[in-house]
């Protein structure tokens, strides 16, 4: 009887030993063999291929992409546009190393990204495809109707932590950011929490929550009724209610909307960018000309973003 | 034995040893990348700061990364796991092997495999959308994005493990120590508890380390329900706070890092952090192991 345990035990490390890292072994060279197919997959066909167009970046704009995409394709049945999220960050860097045409982008190129290219020798052209109201939303419940950027400022950064002192009801403030992988999550740090210092050194509280999508971000603050988060305007469906944000105390405050955003009465916009290279091919230039032309303006409308001014599209 | 040199025999040897070797080198290969690209970011970031630092901004300027938080994060959420998920476990393996009856027992060990092929994105999105409301309003907390809500969910992924491979070590525990046990007048919880268990013990700790492994590695649904904030957690009431992981840093950030940057070399480092502490807990549970073999 007591040699039986061994046994037993021999049995079970048996299983462990053996199984396992065959089992790993598997895995391990099933991801290597898929990521040198796709490694190849990669280079041969997105670069400038003949109609293919790629397009990766900003979560932001990815719903917005998408319905630019099977609008144009539509029409022109000979051209194939793929549509990736990501965030604006994985899409320049996909346009850089010549997995992506084109970037989707919620923010302008940073220097360090610029320098990049430049090394790989890449020109680079910056587009402005359309404009976005960045709407901080709460909960229909919270009675807060409106706050200042300085007290926006104060409630991200962590110095403001109950609704009571912003004219609220009682109770302890749960701040959503986007991760620092988004664009929003960087426009919103420079133009609200550094007002437009992009070195003002203004931190979100640590105790913020940074969700990984917009969609994490709406979900969250329709539930909670403690908690404020910033989506882009295409965001603001109804479970989420968008705060009037002012300039100052006493100034005039506006809700999102495609007229405060065009004349700039509302203050937290940004413009949406693609960016492409100088050597795209004549497939990714049609595309852009019609992103900018009357009918890709007609769905950035459609989908609750800020179509260019007229004087803009030309 | 006079099979033993013939060519199919030593070509089956060979194949053997080949893909022995290559498991083994490509962890160490793994080991190897990793170490090279966090000495790269040691070189420009002090170690002291990234291990013991507060605050994890890897954006600004200048950029902080500040681990410890991150670490303790990764620690709670696992810990919370493995509190629920290895009594409950263990004792589904004990019901399963020396209570059920036997067509009880066919019927829910398939019904227990298939939790473990859920894939845990859709487990995160049942987290997201019903749990974390539901522990928010049950335990009137700030958010339903806390630590608890991973680990309640990671609990549930362990648990088919755990439950697997215990149950194997508990039914291989030889019928006559069983009989024996009885014939020696002990009733049968008195059988099970001081008798099956405790020969069974190595197996079931290797069902437990085993679960460990799968809460610590787990990424998609700690990303979706822990809130991901970088807070420091000092007390046990962080549990009902929101945590950020290891794992969800990197896969979160990856993304985003410029090429080679410092940022870039900062998540190689996590991940390195992340290697090592995973080894620790397989070294710790083999020692575990070798004193439980030795004792008896």
């Amino acid at each position: 009887m007591e040699r039986e345990v061994p046994q037993q035990v021999k049995q079970v490390q048996h299983f462990r030993g053996r199984t396992l890292p065959a089992a790993a072994l598997v895995g391990v060279l099933t991801i290597l063999l898929l990521s040198t197919a796709a490694c190849t997959a990669g280079q041969s066909s997105l670069s400038r291929g003949e109609g293919f167009i790629q397009a990766k970046g900003s979560d932001t704009m990815v719903n917005l992409a998408q319905m630019w995409a099977e609008s144009y394709m539509q029409s022109n049945p000979e051209v194939v546009v793929a549509v990736t999220g990501g965030g604006s960050g994985t899409g320049i860097s996909a346009m850089i190393n010549g997995t992506a045409s084109i970037a989707n982008t919620s923010r302008a190129m940073k220097q360090k990204e610029q320098e990049q290219a430049a090394a790989q020798g890449i020109d680079v052209v910056e587009n402005i495809v359309a404009l976005d109201g960045i709407a901080v939303v709460v909960h229909p419940d919270n009675p807060v109707e409106e706050l200042t950027l300085d007290q926006l400022a104060g409630i991200f950064a962590g110095e403001i932590t109950d609704w009571g002192d912003v004219g609220g009801t009682p109770g302890p403030i749960v701040i959503l950011s986007r991760e620092s992988n988004s664009g929003t999550h960087v426009f919103f740090k420079e133009h609200v929490l550094n007002r437009g210092d992009s070195k003002g050194g203004v931190e979100y509280a640590p105790e913020a929550l940074l969700l990984p999508s917009s969609q994490a971000i709406f979900e969250e603050v329709s539930q909670n009724p403690n908690a404020i988060g910033y989506v882009g305007m295409g965001y603001v469906l109804s479970g989420v209610r968008a705060l009037k944000v002012s300039r100052g105390e006493g100034l005039p405050g506006g809700s999102p909307s495609i007229e405060t955003v065009q004349d700039d009465s509302y203050p937290i916009s940004r413009p949406l960018y693609i960016y492409t290279r100088t050597d795209s091919s004549q497939d990714v230039l049609d595309y852009l000309d019609w992103i900018r032309g009357p009918e890709g303006q007609e769905i950035v409308r459609e989908l609750d973003f800020v179509p260019l001014k007229q004087e803009d599209t030309t | 034995m006079s099979g033993s040199n013939s060519p199919g025999e030593r070509l089956a040897r060979w194949i053997i040893f080949a893909s022995g070797v290559l498991a083994i080198g490509v962890i160490a290969l793994i080991f190897v990348f990793l170490l090279r690209d966090s000495i790269s970011f040691l070189q420009t970031y002090s170690l002291v700061d990234f291990l013991t630092g507060r605050n994890w901004y890897p954006i600004s300027e200048p950029p902080v990364y500040g681990l410890l938080p991150i670490i303790l994060g990764s620690l709670l959420v696992t810990v919370v796991s493995i509190v629920i998920a290895v009594p409950l476990g263990v004792g589904t393996a004990v019901y399963l092997a020396e209570v059920a009856p036997g067509w009880l027992r066919e019927l829910l060990k398939p019904l227990i495999e298939v939790v473990a092929a859920i894939p845990s994105v859709v487990l995160g999105f049942i987290g997201l959308t019903l749990l974390a409301p539901f522990l928010q309003q049950a335990l009137g907390l700030d958010t339903g994005l806390t630590a608890l809500t991973g680990g309640i969910v990671l609990a549930f992924m362990a648990l088919p493990t755990i439950i697997t491979i215990a149950e194997d070590a508990i039914s291989s525990v030889p019928r006559a120590h069983r009989q024996g046990s009885l014939a020696l007048g002990a009733t049968r919880w008195q059988t099970t508890s001081r008798v099956v268990v405790p020969a069974a013990l190595s197996g079931i700790s290797a069902a437990v380390m085993l679960g460990i492994g799968r809460a610590i590695g787990e990424t998609m649904v700690v990303l979706m329900v822990t809130g991901n904030a970088a807070v420091m957690p000092t007390s046990l009431g962080a549990v009902l706070g929101p945590v950020r992981t290891l794992t969800g840093t990197i896969a979160q950030e990856m993304g985003e890092t410029v090429f080679r940057s410092q940022h870039y070399y900062a998540l190689f480092a996590v991940g390195l952090v992340l290697f090592i502490i995973t080894f620790i807990i397989n070294w710790i549970a083999d020692f575990v192991l070798h004193r439980f073999q030795e004792s008896e």
